[in-house]
């Protein structure tokens, strides 16, 4: 493996006096999808926002691309190349589409192709037609290609996908696998939170589980879907 | 001829509202994205006007047209968007995530400091305007000479609203306010400097602030005392039109405007009554305003500040041994000094007992002081009433006043309600001022004597104290008892406490009807104290005095407002015989403060 896009080192983060994380390590390489599995409550989201700087690390470090990024401000972070998607999407309901990607939009980096709007409906063709359709009106599903669409336009370099699958009917989980997929294939790389183990299997190379704020396994994803005991005690399903 | 009298009324409501929509837009659009309610806002308007009567004279000297008298408006509206911007990188910046209670105050320091530094630039004297040229006359319609300027400024309204909505539209600043207005961590989280986007948007609010005063000059001179008339109608705009809602703004101040105007002919001395009125009625059926959004339930204005902690003997001991000491052993000075003590000590501890308990916080409270004053001394020297009859009608009328505000407006929460305090409170002293019959305007009333047996000051502070400390441990009794606990419930979590079928909203009033008629008592112990009420008594930086207070002695101790009403007190007559610059003083003492003890002084020395 090449050097790490993304190496978190020992974070701890939580909310109020009440710790959440308890000394978390995981790397992400350009390119690759991480699926980041565990129980309701695991510290998945926790993790990720912390990652962002949403809630401030209480120790560890978090290097990207060579940058110490620990303690940054979100934007920051954002502009040095992580992308955010949220558990619950917060497009901008007011606008629309095509102002929605506006918010999103930043300058191209290097060696990575632009992501255009002709690009971003490429990826999610059911928005092309929507683009001028206020943003609070789309279906749930249109609006989780919003929100990855919304965060690609500002060209990140890794994407912190937190449980996109939720609540979307099973049509639309083949077309969402299928753009996360092309977009490791344009050099992005992903890390997916995720309950939905087979929509997690299907993009992903490589698996980390949380359980209780500690990652209990970290290996190929392949692993994960043939150690049923591993599957149970730390994620709690058998099937 | 009728006609043309109700066109020239409207026409000069719908001038007034197009100054004031300019400020309230500001406003809201600050409000929206940096959720900061800045109570300097009016003093930018002010600030605005000032500008414009200095720069516009030598403009048009050197040559008079009206483009010139434009761009004179406009270069007097960018100083004020410089001015706004050092304010947020200095001050506002600091205080983001402080509770709002503090913030609020942090601005109110900040009109203060405003206040004083216009005063020494520009005099205390009114300075008149100059006419826009080729505006200058009058336009005569339907048989009646309607100001050409007028008709100027109502055009402005819809241009300025226009140029408005293509900027929130069609540029990219604009985009980042709306989708900040709505979610600024997600904006944040992808890649937009926040610090900057604040900023912008904090000069772009003081722009339309001071251009609202700049163009108000022709028709009104700048004077020093317009800040907080403006930011209380600002405020009544902004609620009602709905929070963070330009279109709405312009709608709240065409609709305010013209009841003004016509208010006058039907109600010539209560006409803001009117206004309050209808913006209470607006607010009933439509709490969130009339283009606002139901925004999610407040975070409470005072979040993280704790309940007043149990009753502790030794003070109250102590409490009374002062006051037996200052009655018997002191001079009628210290006796005068101790009582007026006693006075702000229950309108403070009235007002913290609603902040920490009802986590209401209230920007007018000294308008129930007022009230109790006013009601006490009209009743005792014009209706002849006996001081005992007197003391008693205070707190009532003041419960009463409050009951009536709070089943009014109590269902609006946090920042809300504390903007229509200020407002309510503004109006409060309009009609004090105004309706010189009845108050006796700006002298207000002389004459207040005690009865025979109260009437030396140590009797009178005796009288004080048995009136006041009393009623102190009653609310005292009032806030362990299930009713107190069951207020913090509600404060603390709204949506839980009506899940219990708890009355939220009448225990709320309950609480604000409480506090009132406390400061009422207050209010008719000093009025008999002082021998005459004025309408300084229920000014709004009276209500800033008492917030002061309990920032300086923090709302979590029980001594705090005590303690603040004994150091503010200490303070004033300390620092006033030595400068004329006293607001100067203590609105940088309270800037100070907020940003070096955002919990109060009092939390400061228990913390260490
Ligand atoms: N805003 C918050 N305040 C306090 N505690 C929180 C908050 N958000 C999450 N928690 C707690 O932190 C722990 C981890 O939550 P987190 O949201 O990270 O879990 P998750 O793995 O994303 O779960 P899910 O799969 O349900 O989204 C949980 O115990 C949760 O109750
Ligand atoms: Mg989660």
């Amino acid at each position: 493996m090449a050097e790490p896009l993304l190496a978190i080192e020992g974070l701890e983060a939580g909310y109020g006096p009440a710790p959440v994380l308890f000394g978390v390590s995981l790397t992400l390489a350009p390119g690759e999808v991480v699926a980041l599995l565990g129980r309701n409550g695991a510290g998945k989201s926790t993790l990720i926002k912390a990652a962002m700087g949403l809630l401030p690390p209480r120790a560890g470090r978090l290097r990207f691309a060579g940058q110490d990024i620990s303690g940054e401000a979100p934007w920051r972070i954002a502009r040095a190349g992580i992308g955010y998607v949220p558990e619950d999407r917060r497009v901008f309901p007011d606008l629309t589409v095509a102002e929605n990607l506006a918010v999103g939009r930043r300058p191209p980096r290097e060696g990575l192709p632009e992501w255009t709007d002709s690009r971003l409906f490429a990826l999610f063709p059911p928005l092309a037609p929507l683009s001028r359709r206020r943003a609070g009106l789309l279906s749930g599903g249109e609006q989780q290609m919003l929100a990855i669409a919304r965060t690609l336009a500002g060209n990140p370099r890794a994407v912190l996908l937190d449980e996109p699958a939720e609540g979307l009917a099973p049509v639309l989980l083949e077309p969402l696998a299928g753009a996360i997929l092309e977009m490791a294939k344009a050099g992005v790389a992903v890390l997916l939170a995720e309950q939905n183990l087979d929509f997690a299997a299907a993009v992903a190379d490589r698996a980390v589980l949380l359980a209780r704020g500690a990652v209990a396994f970290d290996g190929p994803m392949a692993r994960v879907m043939a150690d049923a005991s591993l599957r149970e005690s730390v994620l709690g399903v058998s099937a | 001829m009728e006609w043309g009298f109700w066109l020239a009324q409207a026409v000069s409501g719908l001038a007034g509202a197009s100054a004031l929509f300019l400020t309230a837009a500001g406003l809201t659009l600050v409000f929206g994205v940096c959720r900061i309610v800045n109570f300097a806002h009016g003093s930018f308007a002010m600030v605005g006007a000032y500008v414009a009567v200095t720069l516009l004279p030598p403009l048009l000297a050197w040559s008079p047209s009206l483009s010139v008298f434009l761009l004179g408006a406009v270069l007097s509206a960018l100083a004020v968007a410089a001015l706004g911007a050092a304010v947020e990188l200095l001050l506002l910046r600091r205080i983001y995530r402080v509770p709002e209670l503090f913030q609020l105050l942090a601005t109110f320091g900040l009109v203060l400091v405003i206040q004083d530094g216009v005063l020494q630039l520009w005099g205390p004297e009114d300075i008149p305007g100059p006419r826009a040229p080729g505006l200058g006359h009058g336009v005569a319609i339907l048989g009646e000479r309607i100001p050409a300027y007028d008709l100027f400024l109502i055009a402005v309204g819809p241009v300025v609203l226009a140029l408005l909505t293509l900027l929130l539209r069609a540029t990219r600043f604009g985009l980042l306010i709306q989708a900040a207005t709505r979610d600024r961590e997600m904006v944040a989280a992808l890649g937009v400097n926040q610090a900057l986007l604040f900023t912008g948007v904090f000069a772009l609010g003081a722009f339309l602030a001071g251009l609202g005063g700049a163009l108000q000059v022709p028709r009104i001179p700048a004077s020093g005392g317009m800040d907080l008339p403006i930011i209380a109608e600002a405020f009544v705009v902004t609620v009602v039109g709905g929070m963070g809602s330009v279109p709405g703004a312009f709608l709240a101040s065409v609709l305010i405007g013209l009841l003004q105007a016509f208010g006058i002919l039907a109600f010539p001395k209560i006409t803001l009554v009117l206004v309050f009125l209808v913006m209470a009625a607006v607010l009933m059926l439509r709490p969130q305003g009339l283009l606002g959004r139901p925004e999610p339930p407040a975070r409470g204005a005072i979040e993280g500040l704790a309940a007043l902690p149990p009753p502790s003997p030794p003070l109250r001991a102590l409490a009374v041994a002062a006051i037996l000491a200052v009655a018997f052993l002191s001079d009628d000075y210290l006796r005068k000094v101790a009582t007026e003590m006693l006075v702000l000590a229950i309108a403070a501890f009235s007002l913290g007992f609603l902040i920490a308990n009802a986590g209401i916080v209230s920007f007018g409270h000294a308008a129930f002081l007022g009230a109790g004053a006013y009601a006490a001394a009209l009743l005792s020297v014009r209706a002849g009433w006996p001081m005992e009859a007197a003391l008693a009608a205070g707190p009532l009328f003041a419960g009463t006043l409050a009951l009536l505000f709070g089943a009014a407006l109590a269902r609006m929460g946090g920042i809300y309600l504390a903007m229509l305090t200020l407002a309510f409170a503004q109006i409060t002293h309009a009609v004090a001022f105004q309706w010189v019959e009845l108050t006796g305007g700006d002298n207000g009333i002389v004459g207040v004597r005690p009865a025979w047996w109260a009437s030396d000051r140590a009797s009178y502070l005796l009288l004080a104290a048995a009136l006041v400390l009393p009623a102190i441990w009653a609310l005292r009794r009032v806030l362990s008892a299930p009713f107190g606990v069951l207020l913090r419930a509600a404060r603390d979590s709204e949506p839980r406490a009506l899940a219990l079928g708890l009355p939220v909203v009448a225990m709320r009033v309950a609480a604000f009807a409480l506090a009132g008629a406390l400061a009422g008592l207050g209010g008719a112990v000093f009025a008999f104290s002082r021998g005459s009420v004025d309408p300084t008594l229920l000014a709004i930086p009276q209500s800033v005095d008492l917030l002061a207070m309990l920032l300086l002695g923090g709302v979590q101790a029980v001594a705090g407002p005590l303690l603040g009403a004994v150091a503010l007190h200490g303070l004033k007559d300390a620092v006033m015989p030595l400068t004329d610059l006293w607001r100067l003083f203590l609105g940088l003492a309270i800037l100070l403060l907020v940003l070096a003890f955002p919990r109060g002084l009092a939390g400061a020395w228990r913390r260490a």
